[in-house]
């Protein structure tokens, strides 16, 4: 279904414009960063992407989707999960339900997918009262079992202590591994260096710069991107 | 003093008369939230996720609709099933079914409107994840009940308290025929009108004491629920 194919998308809420004329293709393989300070309107173009909102004008458009509308096989966590009220290994299977999966084969999915994250131990176990790291790795599996082409993530590890944010990252990792295109919003440079190989950087609603990780950090072509990884890291 | 002990006594030992009387009651407020329930909470949630014209004026009138007089009811509820009536045919009037269908009539707003609250507040946390999980209106408010159960199990007990309480409404449909349509409430309107206080206050304080146990239980099952589904 990719490429993801942005055509001039503005975004304006209460009269203030939040996404201003963006235009960009986003391809497989490479792992995409959205990069940008707070109120840059990184959430905003994910949920533009993700089909959760609908561009003031400008067009998305999935490029290799059958009929160019939004696809299924794309998924979408949260930077704060929610959770049904029901189990963890139910709160898999509910999305798979969603997603039209047989019910025989939701379970042993659900399964797989809860040891790979770690998390078969709670399996039974409300997804309510586990930790928030445990609940934002409940999310990533509840999105992985689905086996979405593309995975949108908005700050995944914002509200998480760094032991939480490792374990976060090498899913983010592995899901990327087993051929999901990952599309990443995030403020932390060290995250964007780690999982990144491209850097979308936003500013103000527009598309500031767009450029590999190393050359993004080594020589920012933008002054916008200059002043943020410099306020972002004074010791350097 | 005295009609206290009295009303003690005859609740002591189990009085077949007084026995019918709350059994009736029981089965009526009951067989009425039960109705109410089954229809007002898929309203309430259908009204939460659902936009549709008109939509905000509708939760103005539910909300009123919540201090609907119960004698205004019973009232509406006798002019439908009453001979001349629409519905005068089935021969309704005075019998426990129109009672139940009064208390229905009465309550139905009541947990429709407090449901609609409850699962309009858990939709603002839900709205984005369970669209991204592709779930369509119908998907969302089952699994918003579902989800909210805990807060409806009081919402519902709010609706049996307002049925079992009421005067008005049983009074005019059911007309307070001795062994037929006599519940609690109408009951001690009549008794204390005889003066015959003791029969009146063993009634009251049953009424007090089967809410106060009812509520007692769903409190405690809700409580150990939530503590184990958080």
């Amino acid at each position: 279904m990719l490429p993801l194919q942005l055509d001039k998308v503005c975004f304006s809420a209460g009269g203030r414009s939040i996404i201003d004329h963006i235009s960009l293709e986003i391809g497989t393989g490479p792992r995409t960063i959205l990069l940008g300070p707070n109120g840059a309107g990184k959430s905003v173009l994910m949920r533009l992407c993700h089909g959760l909102l609908q561009p003031t004008s400008g067009a998305v458009l999935w490029r290799g989707a059958a009929n160019g509308g939004r696809p299924r096989q794309q998924a979408m966590v949260f930077q704060r999960p929610v959770m049904l009220r029901r189990s963890a290994l139910a709160n898999i299977t509910y999305g798979l339900k969603l997603a039209g999966i047989a019910p025989g084969e939701r379970e042993l999915r659900a399964r797989d997918v809860l040891e790979v994250v770690g998390l078969l131990h709670v399996a039974a176990r409300s997804a309510r009262v586990l930790s928030g790291g445990e609940q934002q790795r409940l999310a990533l599996a509840r999105a992985w079992a689905l086996n979405p082409e593309v995975l949108f993530l908005d700050e995944p590890t914002a509200n998480l202590d760094p032991g939480a944010t490792r374990d976060i990252e090498s899913i983010i990792a592995a899901i990327h591994a087993s051929g999901t295109k990952i599309i990443m919003s995030t403020h932390n440079l060290g995250q964007a260096r780690r999982l990144g190989d491209e850097i979308l950087f936003l500013y103000a609603g527009r598309l500031a710069e767009r450029a590999p990780v190393d050359r993004f950090f080594r020589q920012p072509a933008s002054a916008e991107a200059a002043a943020f990884i410099k306020g972002e890291l004074p010791w350097q | 003093m005295l009609a206290l002990g009295e009303a003690l006594r005859l609740v002591g030992r189990l009085d077949p008369e007084l026995v019918a009387i709350v059994a009736l009651s029981l089965k009526v407020s009951l067989s009425a939230v039960a109705l109410a329930a089954a229809a007002g909470l898929p309203l309430g949630a259908a009204i939460a996720v659902g936009r549709f014209p008109g939509r905000k004026p509708l939760i103005v009138v539910l909300n009123a609709l919540m201090g609907l007089p119960p004698v205004v009811v019973g009232l509406l509820v006798y002019l439908l099933l009453s001979r001349a009536g629409p519905l005068g045919e089935f021969g309704l009037l005075f019998t426990p079914a129109a009672m139940v269908t009064a208390q229905a009539i009465l309550i139905l707003p009541i947990i429709a409107a407090l449901s609609r609250q409850v699962l309009e507040d858990a939709w603002k946390d839900y709205e984005e994840q369970l669209h991204s999980l592709g779930a369509g209106t119908f998907d969302a408010a089952l699994t918003l009940l579902w989800d909210a159960r805990f807060s409806l199990v009081t919402i519902v007990l709010a609706g049996f308290g307002r049925a079992a309480a009421e005067v008005g409404a049983v009074m005019i449909v059911g007309g307070n025929i001795d062994g037929v349509t006599r519940v609690m409430t109408t009951a001690i309107a009549l008794e204390t009108s005889k003066g015959d206080l003791a029969l009146a206050l063993g009634l009251g304080f049953i009424l007090i004491t089967l809410v106060l146990l009812l509520n007692s239980a769903a409190y405690l099952i809700k409580e150990a629920a939530q503590r184990r589904y958080g």
